[in-house]
């Protein structure tokens, strides 16, 4: 059974057509990458996944349960989503705020259990953020906020992440630490779906890629079979050079 | 978290000893000093009568009711302030005190009696939370913003409403009025409604507290996390109009309570709502016993409107909180 099951879905951008309808089934162990321009839907699609927006048409199907029959804390339960924006108009320390991605298993009477906290320090560790847990997250910088919300994610043990460009703001060590981090979780058995800018990225850790043209037309499939110079330079309407490092594409503006 | 937990009690713990103080002293404290004894003899059934009516006729029900009124402000501002995410948000921000205002000061200029008054603040209340929520639904589902927005613009207009009543107001009826705008406590007498309401909500926001700091993080995040954004809001919403709505039915406008003790905390305790809550409560009783104590005695006999002393104690707070934060 697939994890997410993307049945004729259309998601809803004002102003914009249906396009092609999108299905397609996430298992669990993939590694799946959005691409597209910017303003071709990536995030919308994340959000309409999550539940967070209705769809257009279609239906989406969480773990063999179409996600509108699922309370929100159900979905919490199965899915994480890493979104691209945050907000803290409150202080709250790096700990605190990865304590709260166990918010859906904790009942309104119970305290955090010190199995969570376990939780939530070996989540700091994989994303070495330890030495911080006790900072003011409006104190860290970009990068150190955007491991603060992967770790949230991975104390929520999702069966299926959806990531909004989980490599923003990051340094060059950091984007592999967590392309290594999410192709880990998939190794374990979790379906992984993210929304990358960065082609190279996703022709290095995808098996699998979406690609979103600003039209609404999209197609998927297997990453070798998707990743076409003359499909992605129209994707981007922008020339591509393709060099091989390693025996891996690395695809260059040209 | 066992880490703040500890703390976080002894906190909660330090404020209940701060309250039960201040209410003591309040009872205490007047034109005729009680000694520790003669109340003892008076909680036991015997004293003075003097004592007794002094105590059981006035002193205890306006420190009650200064008690509940600071309460029920500081669990409304900090509701606020988490419902629109906006630190600047207090019990008022949304219209609430210039509808009750404009109820109340109606009351008066047609001289209706203490119970018209009351009644016509809390008629006043529920309708200016009526009119903004109304407002703010508009074509596509209200959002923090939309809210606040209506909410100021609101308030605004029953400024302007306000400002009208008090210049065609007789004269002998103004001081009456400027003390109710202000705040004032001195014809408080049942305050056992409001700790009714008081003690519900503290009941009732102690199981959200969680699912609150969690909505602190943006409605995004917060439906990602598994919470029913729109319904929790919506109990927020009318959970801080309620209080609030009761608050200046008790003791009129008093200001600043609302925005300032939720806000002290946050900086000495963290910003957990499971905590801050019910320490707001304890926190803005006690601050307001206090001020309430301070408005009819530093001028005995005359008494001062009691939001005089907490815009005198909460400007200069306020301020030095900013200052230090920034």
């Amino acid at each position: 059974m697939a994890v997410l099951d993307i049945e004729h879905l259309v998601i809803d951008i004002p102003g914009r057509g249906d396009g092609d309808p999108l299905s397609l089934q996430v298992e669990s162990g993939q590694r799946w990458g959005v691409l597209g321009p910017n303003g071709a839907g990536k995030t919308t699609l994340l959000h309409t996944l999550a539940g967070l927006r209705a769809p257009r048409r279609g239906r989406v199907v969480l773990n063999g349960t179409p996600l509108t029959h699922l309370s929100r804390r159900e979905v919490a339960r199965q899915l994480a989503v890493v979104f691209q924006e945050r907000q803290d108009s409150f202080p709250a320390t790096v700990m605190e705020t990865v304590l709260i991605g166990r918010h859906p298993f904790l009942s309104a009477w119970q305290r955090e259990s010190a199995e969570d906290i376990h939780l939530a320090h070996e989540a700091l560790s994989a994303v070495s953020l330890t030495l911080l847990e006790d900072r003011l997250v409006s104190t860290l910088s970009g990068g150190e906020r955007q491991r603060v919300s992967i770790a949230t994610a991975l104390t929520q043990q999702p069966t299926i992440w959806l990531a909004d460009e989980p490599t923003n703001h990051l340094d060059l060590h950091h984007q592999v630490a967590v392309m290594t981090l999410l192709n880990q979780q998939a190794d374990n058995g979790a379906a992984v779906f993210m929304c990358l800018h960065d082609l190279n990225l996703a022709a290095r850790w995808c098996d699998h890629l979406l690609l979103l043209y600003p039209d609404g037309e999209c197609c998927s499939g297997p990453a070798e079979a998707m990743l076409v110079p003359e499909a992605l330079e129209r994707l981007y309407d922008q020339k591509l050079v393709v060099a091989h490092v390693n025996g891996a594409p690395v695809f260059v503006p040209g | 978290m066992p880490a703040i937990k500890s703390p976080a009690l002894a906190a909660l713990l330090a404020l209940t000893a701060l309250g039960l103080l201040a209410l003591l002293l309040s009872v205490a404290v007047g034109s005729v000093s009680i000694s520790l004894q003669d109340l003892w003899a008076v909680a036991s059934g015997g004293g003075s009568d003097l004592h007794r009516e002094l105590i059981m006729s006035l002193r205890a029900p306006r420190a009650l009711a200064a008690f509940s009124t600071g309460g029920l402000l500081a669990l409304a501002g900090a509701l606020m302030q988490v419902l629109l995410r906006n630190p600047l948000a207090d019990p008022y921000v949304l219209g609430i005190s210039g509808g009750a205002a404009v109820g109340a000061l109606g009351a008066m200029l047609i001289g209706g009696g203490l119970a018209l008054v009351s009644g016509s603040a809390f008629a006043g209340a529920l309708l200016s939370t009526l009119l903004v929520f109304g407002l703010a639904q508009g074509g596509g589902g209200w959002t923090p913003t939309r809210l606040l927005l209506t909410g100021v613009v609101v308030a605004a207009g029953w400024g302007a409403v306000i400002t009208f009543m008090l210049t065609m107001s007789p004269a002998d009826r103004l001081p009456g009025m400027l003390y109710w705008l202000m705040g004032d406590l001195s014809y408080a007498r049942a305050p056992y409604a409001a700790w009714l309401v008081m003690i519900l909500a503290v009941l009732l926001t102690l199981p959200l507290g969680r699912s609150l700091n969690v909505l602190a993080r943006g409605p995004l995040q917060a439906a990602a996390l598994g919470i029913a954004v729109k319904p929790l809001e919506w109990l927020v919403y009318v959970l801080a109009s309620l209080l609030t709505a009761v608050a200046v039915t008790t003791a009129g406008s008093v200001g600043f309570v609302g925005l300032i003790v939720p806000h002290m905390l946050r900086l000495q305790l963290g910003n957990d709502q499971r905590i801050i809550l019910p320490a707001s409560v304890l926190a803005g009783g006690t601050l307001l016993t206090v001020a309430d104590t301070l408005a009819r005695t530093v001028m005995a006999p005359e008494q001062l409107p009691v939001g005089v002393i907490t815009a005198l104690l909460g400007v200069p707070t306020f301020l030095f909180l900013l200052h230090r934060n920034r």
